[in-house]
């Protein structure tokens, strides 16, 4: 059955570098799990860990119960996609998805009747004689999923495995994965630095920087109610507006800008006290533009310069001496857009827009 | 010839032609004139008697195959095969094949580490430990193996006293001495033609057969070994045909009775003074070595491309 990861307090340090720093958290049998983070924040280092390449500096890794200090990775029911799939190139396809089986001394006729299954799933019937660099890249990359679940593993690791494709493979390629996760029923735990992979695929995401985890949360909770100003801009784009608090009512509080008051969600319903410094985040899309006067958030801006990208279009605004980003969806008809003089009032509802605290300490 | 003349033709579109003549005419000259000429040459003289000086070119210098006729029959006139220097052919030939095979089995693991295992510091140990013996020349090297696996040398020394045998072994009679140092010679070769090939392979084949379950014994069958082959090939090659080429460490190192193939080569050459047949001997060393390598690169299927590479 399907089986729970579990990181226990797990830090991993090379020398006197450390590049896990207490990471505990459950991985629910058969969820889509991520770990999205910028390249160098321990989250393939944390992977290898649970593959059993790397050991724990401290804590425990557990997988369905059991504590997996001194198995092997031949050992461990989880099979690792790596990010260059590491396909054998010598072997054809079929051998290829085979060694698994090969490995435990399945017959030659049953490895090749398994082999056709597996490329019967991953729509690549009829190559399993062809070698390896014949194939296309999404091709390979199917490839290794199916070699990967040859083995049978209870849990599939990948370690940014579409990052070597190009934009619409990679994007095919999403719903593709999240199909076969859903159709084996299996753990996926994802490695990646692109956040649209980790928020269309997953179930739940956690946010790593410099070996910190620093929010567990389902992808919608990630983008809407970032937990730390590090989530809030490394997730999706943000406007970054700082300031201090002036008063809060409820979770709704209000802060003191160069831009003037604006009013915003105070993450995670914590209590901020007047004069205390945050920064409050709110995204380009929730940016709208005022034809009447808005009730809260009022900002008065300048437009600056503006690109098309087809069903959106940026405006760059400048307010308070911040810049400001916009995104304006294109069907949306705007008086203020016509005119002339680049003078435009924008707001946002106070509900979408998440105020942090600015000290670290406090945040999380 | 066709990609001689496309290869200078890049060649001197990118370094200028001056540099292209010279390489082309430095290739030419030392395949022409330092292997061609004399092999052909040599082969000429296999063929012809071994006359008296004033006798060339007279008319009995014509071309005969008595010398490899007397290579297979000897003196018998057709009717017994000449068993001492075709035994000696042949054991030549066994024992160039044990030597490869014992560097192919120790170099084989030390390629290994040094292309994937070691790292920078331990890396170069290992370099400068494998490169410090050839700073050593050739002779001297035979001689310090006479001395380590002589009835007094340091092998029997530590061996009498740890009292692990009570009565001196004869190293020198058995070959090992022999082996050990030809093995020795010729080790760095099949090191770095295998470490060449090794090293292309990517570490993550590794980890990813094992994490599929494999064992270190099969990750080596399956992935490594493959990878390796070429380098295999090309160092055994090389460490085959230079052993069976080999005259000084036979010389020194091999035991009395033992004759090794070259040196009956030398004999014909010097002691007899019969030019004729030491170029016939030559030719059969040559032509039956290069036989038996393209055979085995037939068995285990290596291409010569794979070889250059």
């Amino acid at each position: 059955m399907t089986k729970d990861v579990v990181l226990d307090h797990v830090s991993i340090r090379f020398g006197g570098y450390t590049a896990v720093e207490n990471a505990h958290l459950t991985i629910r049998g058969g969820e889509f799990f991520s770990f999205l983070g910028p390249s160098g924040c321990g989250k393939t280092t944390l992977l290898r860990c649970i593959s059993g390449f790397v050991q724990p500096s401290a804590g425990r890794v557990l997988i369905g119960g059991e504590d997996m200090r001194n198995v092997g990775p031949n050992k461990r029911p989880t099979a690792l996609i790596f990010q260059n799939l590491a396909l054998f190139p010598l072997l054809t396809v079929a051998e290829n998805i085979a060694f698994p089986l090969e490995v435990r001394r399945v017959g030659r006729k049953q490895r090749r009747k398994r082999a056709d299954e597996l490329l019967e799933m991953i729509a690549l019937p009829g190559t399993g004689d062809k070698k390896v660099h014949e194939l296309s890249g999404g091709q390979k990359q199917r490839v290794a999923i199916a070699r990967a679940l040859a083995a049978e593993p209870d849990i599939l690791l990948l370690d940014e495995p579409l990052s070597a494709l190009d934009l619409k493979l990679r994007q095919h390629m999403r719903t593709e994965l999240r199909a076969i996760q859903q159709r084996v029923g299996l753990t996926f735990i994802y490695i990646t630095h692109d956040q649209g992979e980790a928020l269309t695929m997953s179930d739940q995401v956690a946010v790593m920087n410099a070996g910190v985890i620093e929010q567990i949360d389902n992808p919608e909770t990630i983008y809407n109610r970032p937990r730390t100003p590090f989530v809030a801009s490394f997730v999706g784009e943000s406007n970054a507006i700082h300031g201090v608090v002036l008063s809060q009512t409820g979770r709704l509080a209000t802060l003191d800008t160069p831009l003037g008051p604006l009013t915003g969600q105070a993450a995670g319903g914590r209590t901020y006290l007047p004069k205390e410094r945050c920064t409050l985040f709110v995204r380009p899309e929730q940016l709208f533009i005022a034809d009447t006067p808005p009730e809260v958030n009022t900002i008065k801006a300048k437009r600056v310069n503006e690109e098309f990208e087809g069903s959106i279009r940026t405006l760059y605004l400048q307010a308070g001496g911040e810049a400001l980003r916009l995104y304006h969806m294109n069907a949306a008809v705007s008086a203020a857009l016509a005119s002339g003089d680049g003078a435009v009032t924008v707001s946002f509802k106070p509900e979408q827009a998440t105020i942090l605290p600015d000290d670290p300490a406090l945040s999380g | 010839m066709t990609s001689l003349a496309r290869f200078s033709r890049d060649f001197s579109s990118r370094h200028g032609t001056g540099a292209a003549s010279f390489v082309v005419a430095a290739v030419l000259f030392w395949i022409v004139f330092l292997i061609l000429l004399p092999q052909l040459a040599m082969l000429d003289v296999s063929f012809r008697h071994n006359l008296p000086r004033p006798e060339v070119g007279g008319p009995r210098d014509v071309h005969t195959l008595d010398n490899y006729r007397y290579f297979l029959f000897g003196n018998s006139g057709g009717a017994a095969l000449n068993a001492l220097d075709i035994g000696v052919l042949t054991k030549t030939l066994v024992a160039a094949v044990l030597v490869t095979v014992l560097d192919i089995l120790l170099c084989y693991p030390i390629a290994f580490i040094l292309a994937h295992s070691a790292s920078g510091a331990g890396a170069r140990l290992m370099v400068i430990g494998l490169i410090v013996p050839f700073w050593i020349n050739d002779i001297l090297r035979a001689f310090a193996f006479r001395i380590l696996f002589g009835a007094t040398g340091v092998i029997n020394g530590v061996g009498l006293s740890l009292g692990l045998w009570d009565q001196p072994i004869d190293f020198i009679r058995a070959d090992v001495a022999l082996y050990a140092g030809l093995a020795y010679t010729y080790v760095l070769l099949m090191v770095f033609s295998i470490y060449n090939a090794v090293e292309t392979l990517d570490r993550n084949q590794i980890e990813a057969a094992r994490d599929m379950g494999a064992s270190w014994w099969r990750v080596h069958w399956r992935i490594v070994l493959p990878v390796a082959k070429p380098g295999i090939a090309s160092g055994a090659t090389m460490v085959f045909m230079l052993t069976a080429g080999a005259l000084a460490a036979p010389q020194i190192l091999g035991g009395p009775s033992n004759l090794w193939f070259t040196q009956l080569i030398y004999q014909w050459f010097n002691d007899a003074g019969d030019w004729a047949r030491g170029s016939a001997y030559a030719t059969i060393l040559l032509v039956v070595c290069l036989a038996f390598v393209f055979l085995m690169m037939r068995i285990f299927r290596v291409s010569i491309g794979a070889i250059g590479r």
